[in-house]
């Protein structure tokens, strides 16, 4: 459905993702677990194509997405939650929500997404940046979804959020993934959010997947020693 | 320097001297509209933003010699003919320029700031080559002739209502397509964050190369307005370009309502002083109150507040 093949992302001469390979399933959540600087917000930008790529091919339902610009993927089926939200600050939840819009025919910000988060339509048309931390966080993923994704890619969305927003924030992903039947990548530095929410779990170690465990079978322990410093 | 007046003489100088500086005012909403949305959108300080105006002129110039060479009966809605032809020419020459040139430049202003200087000298060494040096006028139609009278002292020129009434339109159009319109929407989205707006599948290429349209297009309708009260010439543009920045930057740069007030305080104090002082003496002053403003608020006039 959603795979990433021989797949390199560098800066200058320094390579971040080295030969990378992945495959994600339909309808499936998979989280990417590393430590800082291993180059998981580096794997999210190029997937969406907000840094360019090296070589190899990304592919989604079959077509090579790896040569578009950003907003033709978006066009063809990602959508992506970045690191500290990013949500147009100057411009209200409304107006937020309806740039997601932009490459779907739907031009009323459908309902459904209201229901997924309700504060939403509670601060409609206030400015973005005047949400706090968890509502920026619900804000784009709302902007995210309303371009009707098939793969939902999310960079650490547990930062900065206190603990029983992130519980919730988890219950809402596996709503949105059994709802909606798309598959969502999720990057974290914490395992209990992780095992919290994902399918299965990959280990990036130096701009390479290096373990992959089922939720079911995963040892918790050998895992967190990839995350410990 | 009031003393030599009498004080119903000095309220209808006030008043016509204000009138007057409605109408630069209209003009410089006209022309900062346009360099505000282009400046706001990509960063791009358009240095030939002042020909693309002087370009709407010689359109307006052009239509209304078609219209009396060929369509006499007509000419009383020339003007409105021209407006439409002013805005296509401009706009389409400033998408071009964008495709061209500009879109090679982004993140490099200073580059921007030299191309855009080089193409302004480039059109005007055109209009000189086209028009000739000397500056022309369009004849006004008869309906835009002439003044009401206000009371005895006090007269205001019908042109001049007309510029005010066409500035009015355009500036709530620009407000309903900037804040109202799924385009604005993308607009501002491209303005804020431009990696992001791509990330959420705005097409920032396309928003860049109609904004330009859009800006230079608006400047081709001062233009028109420009012929109205004034006489056009290759270099006419430049006289405006300084007031025009000042306005954009005194008003901060990504507020309409900042470019407009501040357009209305820069072009009323001109228009006042002007009749008691030296015409520079009242350029003098206006930049250094300018200045001082500036520097106890270094955003602007009107600025959002929202947690940074």
């Amino acid at each position: 459905m959603f795979s990433v093949s021989d797949y390199s992302v560098a800066y200058g001469q320094s390579t971040v993702i080295n030969n990378l390979n992945m495959q994600i399933n339909k309808n499936e959540i998979v989280a990417i677990l590393g430590r800082n600087g291993m180059g998981k917000t580096t794997l999210m930008k190029s997937l969406v194509g907000m840094i360019q790529s090296k070589s190899g091919s990304i592919k989604l339902d079959g077509n090579e997405i790896c040569n578009l610009k950003s907003h033709d993927r978006v066009s063809s089926g990602l959508a992506f939650v970045p690191q500290g939200r990013m949500i147009f600050s100057m411009m209200t939840v409304k107006e937020n929500i309806e740039t997601g819009l932009t490459t779907v025919k739907e031009k009323k910000i459908p309902q459904n997404l209201y229901e997924l988060f309700p504060v939403l339509e509670e601060m409609k048309s206030r400015r973005g940046g005047n949400l706090s931390g968890g509502q920026q966080q619900q804000l784009a993923i709302a902007r995210a979804l309303a371009s009707e994704p098939k793969v939902l890619l999310l960079d650490e969305p547990t930062e900065g959020i206190q603990p029983s927003i992130i519980h919730e924030m988890a219950r809402t992903l596996k709503k949105i993934r059994d709802e909606r039947g798309l598959s969502i990548i999720v990057s974290e530095q914490v395992l209990s959010f992780a095992l919290d929410i994902a399918d299965r779990i990959l280990v990036i170690e130096k701009g390479d997947i290096v373990r992959e465990d089922l939720r079911d079978s995963v040892d918790q322990q050998s895992v967190a020693a990839y995350l410990a410093i | 320097m009031f003393s030599e007046y009498t004080s119903s003489e000095l309220v209808s100088i006030f008043a016509m001297q204000g009138f007057a500086g409605l109408i630069l005012f209209s003009v410089f909403v006209l022309m900062a509209l346009g360099l505000a949305i282009i400046f706001g959108q990509m960063g791009v300080i358009n240095m030939a933003h002042g020909e693309f105006m002087i370009l709407g002129a010689y359109m307006t110039y052009l239509t209304s010699n078609i219209f009396s060479n060929y369509l006499p009966g007509f000419y009383g809605i020339y003007f409105f003919i021209a407006m439409i032809v002013a805005f296509l020419a401009a706009g389409s020459l400033g998408a071009l320029m964008e495709f061209s040139i500009i879109r090679h430049l982004y993140k490099r202003p200073l580059d921007t700031l030299l191309a855009t200087w080089g193409i302004s000298l480039i059109m005007q060494q055109t209009f000189r080559s086209v028009f000739g040096a000397r500056e022309v006028g369009v004849t006004i139609p008869d309906w835009m002739m002439g003044s009401v009278p206000l009371t005895e002292m006090v007269e205001i020129p019908i042109n001049g209502i007309f510029v005010m009434c066409l500035t009015v339109v355009i500036s709530v159009s620009v407000y309903f397509l900037m804040y109202k319109s799924r385009f604005g929407g993308q607009v501002r989205a491209v303005v804020q964050n431009r990696p992001m707006a791509g990330a959420v599948g705005i097409n920032t290429e396309k928003v860049d190369r109609v904004t330009f349209g859009l800006g230079c297009g608006i400047a081709g309708v001062a233009g028109s307005a420009f012929t109205m009260i004034g006489s056009t010439g290759p270099t006419a543009g430049q006289l405006y370009i300084v007031d025009t920045f000042l306005v954009v930057v005194f008003g901060g740069a990504s507020s309409l309502l900042g470019t407009i007030a501040s357009a209305f305080t820069i072009s009323q104090a001109q228009s006042t002083m002007e009749f008691f002082l030296s015409g520079s003496m009242a350029k003098v002053l206006t930049l250094l109150t300018v200045v001082i403003i500036l520097m106890l608020r270094p955003q602007g006039l009107f600025s959002l507040k929202i947690r940074k």
